[in-house]
């Protein structure tokens, strides 16, 4: 027998026998009669107790304390018993974490998320801290703490995802499918995203959001960015690019219609200056009007193809197609409109380069010959003026 | 400075004379320069194109944080377009309305002087002779041109709002009607509509706004405003000094008669200044913002 009898336990074990609830003696519960007082502290002050009935409704209340509390075999006990070594019975989960960014993250990182050993229920239990619709209040104790984001460089994620499409389902509908932080990271064997193992790397996105997102990535895999992904070029822009990765939006909210264009505009910046002399940009430019075109509208969101390719919504023979859901009665003259006209070059847009030249020029013209005499009129209207009031003055 | 011509002296001693407004005592005659209808026109058109170059500006100038802040403060893009079309219908409508009256007068009434003569709107070489005099008169090189009934400064106005009606309102309506006109036009006219609206529209703020206001209101002669489009009457003072020509032929003509009216009411000065002022100021801001939008590029 490792532990020690007192005369108060004896009539505890007594008790519990004869209210029929006991199992076999535990000899944690000798442990408990210490550690069972609520108040119990260590020399440092930090509690060192333990609840009973949570701890053996707990998952690892089948365990007995030594199991975990290895260093332990008597009473008294060392006032610094070594720690507990959760690896040894999760060693996958262990050895995962110690493959992660979060390896160094404190002493015990599997308490950061997982909470209190003795209290832990599984994960299927909506008390649990990991229990899907809790997960993001997990991560989010310390990636939604300021002082820390800036310690380690990261965007204090917590409140983009909160009020992120993802974390309105999961945490305003209760939408346990909706993604949560694990969704997208994983759990244990969290990599920067930097690691080409990791799901949050570059070239895994497309693959990690399409777990859920099968129809969306399916289309995308046939568009010219999925292509570019797939064949291995970096600048082709993956999920993340335009959706952002935290602050998810609604794609057909405001917000999302207005951020995204000039997000297609960082890498096609031709086309997005000459898109912004169009109507569709002008008006769209001022916020509250969301309905005119931004650039997926006519190109699509995610199979994106050229024009020279017969299915594109821009090929020549789409247009009228494509046009025509906001354009009701578009024709084949209409879609000769130009879109990306550019006014200001006179190889690909002569009618429309001579057109703006010359009101320009009219422009210019009219305003300079009428500045001039306007200003030379006000010289001579006042320079009369003040010689009729002396004049008028002297015969006064 | 060059020896004055001998037709200065004579306009020197009357200026002073041109006071804002004559004393009540002096039983002064007013001519009618503008009939009821032509003033409640300009009421009509300077009310629409506020209205225009107001909600035009932001869009084209959409990207600055005044038209950001304006489209948000009166609703959104909706709510400019909107207001943009109702005072585009307004004018459209004063435009047609002008149009039926001249062609009414001049070719089923068979007025005289609608089409061609002194009275008219249509230029003559007179008005290019008055161009050159006026200034060689800037310049101290030669008498002031005497005025007709319309200076050739007011015909380039009047022309210029014509013309300018005419283009806005054509690419206007036929970006407004896209896939209607489309089918008579090709789809690059489409462009070519944004092209030429956006820029003539702000030829006409620029113009409107600067020259307009300066010519016709705020220059020595006439500052503050020239009131005479709001009330319709002017002295026989002031239209003696201004279109000596217009005067001295209605005189010889017999016909001054005709026009003579009271002095303008008290109600209606005051009316006019409130109205009158708003509009120059308004224009005024107008014209701020748009330089700025330009100056920010």
């Amino acid at each position: 027998m490792r532990a020690l009898f007192f005369p108060g336990c004896t009539l505890l074990i007594a008790g519990l026998l004869l209210a029929g609830t006991a199992r076999v003696a535990h000899a944690d519960t000798d442990c408990l009669s210490c550690h069972g007082d609520a108040g119990m502290q260590d020399a440092s002050g930090r509690s060192i107790a333990v609840n009973s009935g949570r701890f053996h409704s707990s998952i690892h209340g089948s365990l007995k304390c030594t199991d975990c509390h290895t260093s332990i075999h008597g009473y008294p006990h060392p006032d610094h018993p070594a720690p507990v070594q959760c690896s040894s019975c999760h060693a996958d989960e262990a050895a995962g974490v110690g493959g992660s960014v979060h390896a160094k993250a404190s002493s015990n990182p599997c308490i950061g998320c997982h909470g209190d050993p003795h209290t832990i229920v599984a994960r299927t239990d909506p008390n649990s801290t990991v229990y899907p619709l809790n997960i993001p209040k997990a991560c989010g104790s310390c990636h939604g703490n300021e002082a820390m984001a800036k310690k380690y460089g990261l965007p204090n994620v917590y409140a983009l995802y909160l009020d992120s499409i993802h974390g309105f389902a999961l945490g305003k509908e209760g939408l346990l499918v909706a993604a949560n932080c694990t969704s997208c990271h994983g759990s244990h064997k969290i990599l920067s995203h930097k690691d080409p193992q990791s799901p949050t790397y570059r070239a895994n996105i497309p693959g990690t959001c399409g777990s859920c997102h099968v129809g969306i990535n399916e289309q995308y895999q046939k568009g010219i960015h999925g292509k570019a992904v797939a064949a291995g070029n970096p600048h082709a822009p993956v999920c993340t690019d335009c959706h952002t990765a935290h602050a998810i939006a609604e794609p057909t909210s405001a917000d999302f219609r207005m951020q995204s264009t000039p997000i297609c505009g960082s890498c096609h910046r031709d086309k997005f200056t000459t898109y912004r002399d169009t109507f569709h940009s002008q008006l769209g430019l001022l916020g509250g009007y969301t309905e005119t075109a931004r650039c997926w509208d006519c190109h699509e969101a995610h199979d994106v193809l050229p024009a020279s390719d017969p299915r594109s919504s821009v090929a020549k023979a789409n247009l009228v197609r494509t046009c025509g859901r906001c354009h009701a009665g578009a024709n084949a003259s209409f879609v000769q409109y130009q879109p990306h006209a550019n006014a200001r070059n006179r190889k690909l847009n002569p009618a429309l380069y001579y057109i703006r030249l010359f009101m320009n020029l009219l422009l210019t013209s009219v305003l300079t010959f009428f500045l001039l005499h306007t200003v030379l009129w006000l010289v001579r209207s006042r320079f009369q003026q003040v010689k009729g009031k002396s004049a008028g003055g002297k015969h006064a | 400075m060059p020896e004055p011509s001998p037709a200065v002296p004579a306009q020197e001693s009357t200026e002073p004379l041109m006071g804002p407004a004559p004393p009540p005592e002096t039983k002064e005659r007013y001519f009618l320069r503008f009939t009821l209808a032509q003033r409640y026109l300009h009421g009509v058109l300077f009310a629409t194109f506020l209205g225009l170059a107001a909600t035009g500006l932001p869009l084209r100038f959409s990207g600055t944080v005044w038209a950001i802040r304006f489209a948000k403060a009166v609703g959104g893009f909706g709510a400019i377009l909107f207001f943009h079309k109702f005072c585009a219908l307004i004018l459209t409508l004063a435009f047609l309305i002008h149009l039926r009256e001249i062609i009414a007068r001049g070719l089923f009434k068979g007025e005289k002087g609608i089409f061609w003569g002194p009275t008219s709107m249509v230029a003559n070489w007179k008005d290019v002779r008055d161009l050159f005099a006026h200034f060689r008169w800037f310049l101290g090189l030669g008498p002031k041109p005497e005025f007709e009934r319309y200076a050739y400064w007011e015909k380039f106005d009047y022309w210029a709002v014509f013309w300018g009606m005419v283009v806005i309102g054509f690419s206007g309506y036929a970006m407004w009607f896209a896939p209607f006109f489309a089918r008579f036009l090709p789809g690059w006219a489409l462009n070519a509509a944004l092209v030429i609206h956006s820029e003539e529209g702000l030829l006409a703020i620029l113009f409107i706004f600067s020259i307009h206001f300066v010519n016709t209101h705020l220059r020595p002669d006439s500052f503050p405003m020239d009131m005479v489009i709001f009330t319709g009457r002017e002295s026989e003072e002031e239209f003696r000094q201004r279109r000596p020509k217009e005067y001295f032929r209605m005189l010889s003509e017999g016909r001054s008669a005709m026009r003579i009216t009271d002095a303008p009411p008290l109600w209606l000065i005051n009316f006019s200044r409130v109205v009158g002022f708003t509009a120059i100021l308004i224009g005024l801001a107008l014209l701020v913002l748009t330089l700025s939008a330009y100056v920010a590029g």
